[in-house]
């Protein structure tokens, strides 16, 4: 009998692959950077990673289940757009903002899993009209770029913890000495672990979590098993809505505006796509997990860190993307070489 | 409660599909503390009746009571929550879920709401170990499993369920041989601790061994229930045999055997064929016979180069070949046709044209070079309408927009046009209209006088009787038995289909 050790080393193979690609690309990035290995580079680096991770675990939930989620980068554009009309003002007022901006992409994403799921269309094809509805909704709120975001909030979130704690006067300004060992972190490093940590992963262990994985695996047996597959739909589609409206309040916060950018909402889901198979989840559904996805998304991103390191002319950049996606697609469809019944290719 | 209480009751329950009926008027029961087989033919009924216990279908007619109450089961969990649990071969499995996700995907154990892996895995462990599959770790993934072991943890997954009824359809025919030993153990446990288990089986050894009531379907219908011991087994496959003739069949032509040109030798692939060897000469039509799923198909899929890793030799002519892929057995050189099972999946591009099907499997020979001659194209279209008589509106419509009989008129006059030698038919006449059946047979037939060699494999074995000069009953990966000339009839077809000793009679 294999042992659990060897078991789960090879089932999740493409994501410890994916950790240890990204940290190659990332400790060489700081090896070659003036600063590197510094906070500051850190805090950058976490920033400039946040909206993306969030975008792609979004897209992981659909993916999950073998569908595809064309509206994520829309959905985040539209809270972005909200929630650069919302937070700001008293601290309850930015609370407020806050909540309806999240709420607002979850509903978007629950009405997407209800089309889905009522309307039998199919994922794909549904979400790229409803991502085109939810571009109109982020023009209508915010036709130029522009808005405002509360200061503070922004510093606060976009920096290290002892920032956090300095905006909000919180553990002696963020001198306390315990705080010390931790005060380095970068605020959006630790958001992203918590809401990996706190939504994600227990989601992962419910039975509607489960069903999303039977449905990707195979939906004749899930049916078969008594899963509940209408509700798993539905509720991957909310989460994923959770996930983008995460990514585009962040998006508001970091750059204090909402701004309704067309070509910024494809590629981020172009990117969310991209990503979430970079980081060892099947495009077939069934097999894989959103932290896969943040790995596939930091991934990404490296690359374009590096390429700013070594002043590579900025026109490769797509180039070098594309053939590393190839490259870790590739590894992933070596699994087709075993089967039997070449007919089963095809189904 | 006495034993002989009625547990799972079906009353005047009739199922119809289309304008097929699959279960008429049928009156069932099933008690506590048995094992109770139900036999039949392929098309019997069996299968019908199980999907209705279990909930897959629902009836169209008829009553079911489980202990006495009168229930109706919408879909496989509500039969599972009242208990009637049904193993189906390997359909409830999620295969990139682990063994214990697979086990407990329906209720797992819980704690604060969440899954509880810990107990979870204890449960999995259990249960496998109550059927002897301590090597399987609860953390592989289903897939990763071979199929023995996968029916076994489909066995586990079942157990868990806590059944009051437990069908087993087929449930033991991809297991080794002492995981089969473990299960009629656990069969017998579950029956003295009260359970009611329905056995379908095609294997009467088996059925001997382990049931101690029998029921007999044939055609949809509940020809009798009996206690083991009742009857022998040759009487038993009398009830199974006894239809009217539903269909006329071309005369055959009485000559001697012709040289073999398909021959196939020592052929075998994964653990579903085990060692082949059988010849077809040119103007023979071989008939496939057996019960389903004894590795007919893959016999077919074989020649037709679709499997990997095949061994053993297949020889065109005296010539030894390689099949590699469909491609190579379509090529000039061998000239191979199949006329695949599921016409809607393998057989036919629904949404495109009649005529673009027709002509999908000999695109070289209406092209130009690099491209497709339309005045070629046409003219090979008529042709092939021609040729089988498909009745259509125009060959520019969908193909799915035809009848049964008449698609499966289009898939056989693609590969027509191929011009094959060899031409393999899996159960080609399923689902269509007697006269479209009559017209396949002389048209197979006069393909056969033509001088093509046709394996035919036919779940109807009226059929087979019918059509073929001789016919080989698979069983269990292998050839059970050849009949020839007058041995082929419905007795020996059955008997050898069951792995039973020929009636002495016919033996000699």
């Amino acid at each position: 009998m294999p042992s659990d050790l060897s078991l789960r080393i090879r089932q999740n193979a493409p994501f410890i692959g994916a950790i240890a690609l990204f940290a190659v690309f990332y400790v060489f990035y700081n090896m070659f950077h003036p600063k590197g290995f510094s906070t500051q580079v850190l805090v950058q680096n976490s920033n400039e990673v946040f909206s993306l991770a969030l975008v792609a675990m979004a897209q992981t939930v659909p993916v999950l289940m073998g569908g595809l989620d064309l509206s994520v980068g829309a959905v985040m554009t539209m809270v972005n757009c909200l929630a650069s009309n919302l937070v700001s003002g008293t601290p309850l007022q930015i609370v407020f903002g806050i909540v309806v901006s999240l709420l607002a992409g979850t509903a978007f994403g629950f009405l997407n899993g209800v089309i889905v799921v009522y309307g039998r269309i199919q994922s794909i094809i549904a979400t790229l009209a409803t991502g085109a509805i939810a571009i109109g909704i982020a023009l209508l709120l915010r036709e130029k770029p522009g808005g405002d975001v509360d200061a503070d909030l922004n510093w606060a979130l976009t920096n290290s913890v002892v920032d956090f704690c300095e905006t909000y006067g919180l553990f002696e300004d963020g001198k306390a000495a315990w705080l010390q060992p931790v005060a380095w972190i970068p605020v959006p490093l630790i958001l992203l672990v918590l809401i990996a940590l706190l939504v994600w992963v227990p989601f992962r262990r419910t039975v509607t979590g489960r069903t999303i994985y039977a449905i990707g695996s195979s939906e004749g047996a899930a049916y078969m098993s008594g899963l509940p597959i209408a509700r798993a739909k539905i509720a991957a589609f909310t989460l994923s809505g959770f996930f983008a409206g995460c990514a585009g309040l962040f998006l508001a916060i970091q750059t204090s505006s909402g701004n309704a950018d067309i070509p910024q909402a494809g590629a981020y889901t172009l990117n969310s796509i991209a990503a979430v198979v970079i980081g060892g989840t099947s495009l077939l559904g069934g097999v894989g997990t959103a932290i896969g996805s943040i790995f596939g998304a930091m991934i990404l991103r490296v690359i374009s860190f590096n390429f700013r390191i070594f002043e590579i002319d900025p026109l490769l950049q797509p180039l070098f993307e594309g053939v590393i996606l190839l490259g870790a697609v590739c590894i992933g469809a070596l699994g087709i070489l075993r089967i039997k019944n070449r007919l089963e290719l095809f189904r | 409660m006495s034993s002989d209480q009625p547990i799972l009751a079906l009353r005047g329950v009739s199922k119809r599909y289309g304008g097929v009926r699959a279960l008429e008027d049928v009156d069932f029961e099933s008690r506590r503390g048995s094992i109770h087989a139900v036999l039949g033919e392929n098309g019997a009924g069996k299968s019908t009746l199980i999907k209705i216990a279990s909930g897959v279908v629902q009836p169209d007619e008829g009553s079911m009571t489980l202990d006495g109450a009168p229930v109706r089961f919408a879909s496989p969990s509500a039969a599972n929550a009242a208990g009637v649990v049904c193993i189906f071969q390997e359909l409830s499995l999620m295969p990139d879920l682990s063994v214990a996700d697979n086990i407990s995907a329906a209720h797992p154990p819980r704690r604060f709401g969440l899954i509880d892996q810990r107990v979870q895995r204890r449960r999995a462990e259990e249960l496998l170990a109550r059927i002897g599959c301590e090597d399987v770790n609860p953390l592989m993934r289903v897939r990763d499993l071979p199929l023995s072991r996968r029916q076994m943890v489909e066995i586990a997954k079942a157990l868990g369920k806590a059944p009051k009824v437990l069908i087993l359809d087929e449930a033991t025919s991809a297991l080794t041989h002492a995981d089969v030993e473990t299960i009629y153990r656990v069969l017998e446990e579950l029956k003295a601790s009260g359970l009611s288990i329905l056995y379908i089986s095609h294997r009467m050894h088996e059925i001997e061994a382990l049931c101690d009531r029998l029921s007999v379907f044939r055609n949809g219908r509940h020809i009798s229930t009996f206690d083991k011991g009742a009857h022998n087994p040759e009487q038993i496959v009398e009830m199974m045999i006894g239809r009217e003739i539903a269909a006329q069949y071309p005369q055959k032509v009485l000559r001697p055997r012709p040289p073999a040109y398909l021959s196939i030798k020592g052929l075998a692939w994964e653990n579903r064929l085990k060692g082949i060897d059988l010849s077809v000469g040119k103007g023979e039509i071989v008939g496939l016979g057996g019960l389903d799923g004894q590795g007919q198909k893959e016999l077919l899929l074989a020649l037709f180069g679709v499997l990997a890793g095949t061994s053993g030799d297949i020889s065109l002519d005296g010539k030894k070949v390689s099949i590699p892929s469909p491609t190579a057995a379509k090529a000039a050189d061998k000239r191979i046709a199949l006329i695949p099972e599921d016409r809607k999946t393998e057989g036919l591009m629904l949404p495109m044209s009649i005529g673009d099907n027709l002509v999908a499997a000999s695109l070289s020979r209406i092209s130009n070079g690099l491209f497709l001659d339309a005045g070629k194209e046409r003219a090979a279209i008529e042709a092939g309408i021609q040729r089988l008589q498909i009745k259509i509106g125009a060959a520019s419509d969908a193909v799915s927009t035809l009848s049964g009989g008449n698609q499966q008129k289009v898939v056989i006059a693609k590969w027509l046009m191929t011009e094959p030698e060899v031409i393999l038919l899996n159960d080609p006449t399923r689902g269509i209209d007697v006269g479209t059946k009559q017209e396949i047979y002389k048209l197979l037939r006069d393909l056969a006088a033509q001088g093509a060699a046709v394996l035919f494999y036919s779940t109807d074995y009226d059929e087979l009787i019918g059509c073929c000069d001789r016919v080989a009953v698979m069983y269990d990966g292998k050839i059970q038995r050849e009949l020839e000339g007058e041995a082929i009839n419905e007795k020996n077809i059955i008997s050898a289909s069951l792995n039973i000793a020929a009636p002495a009679s016919e033996a000699a």
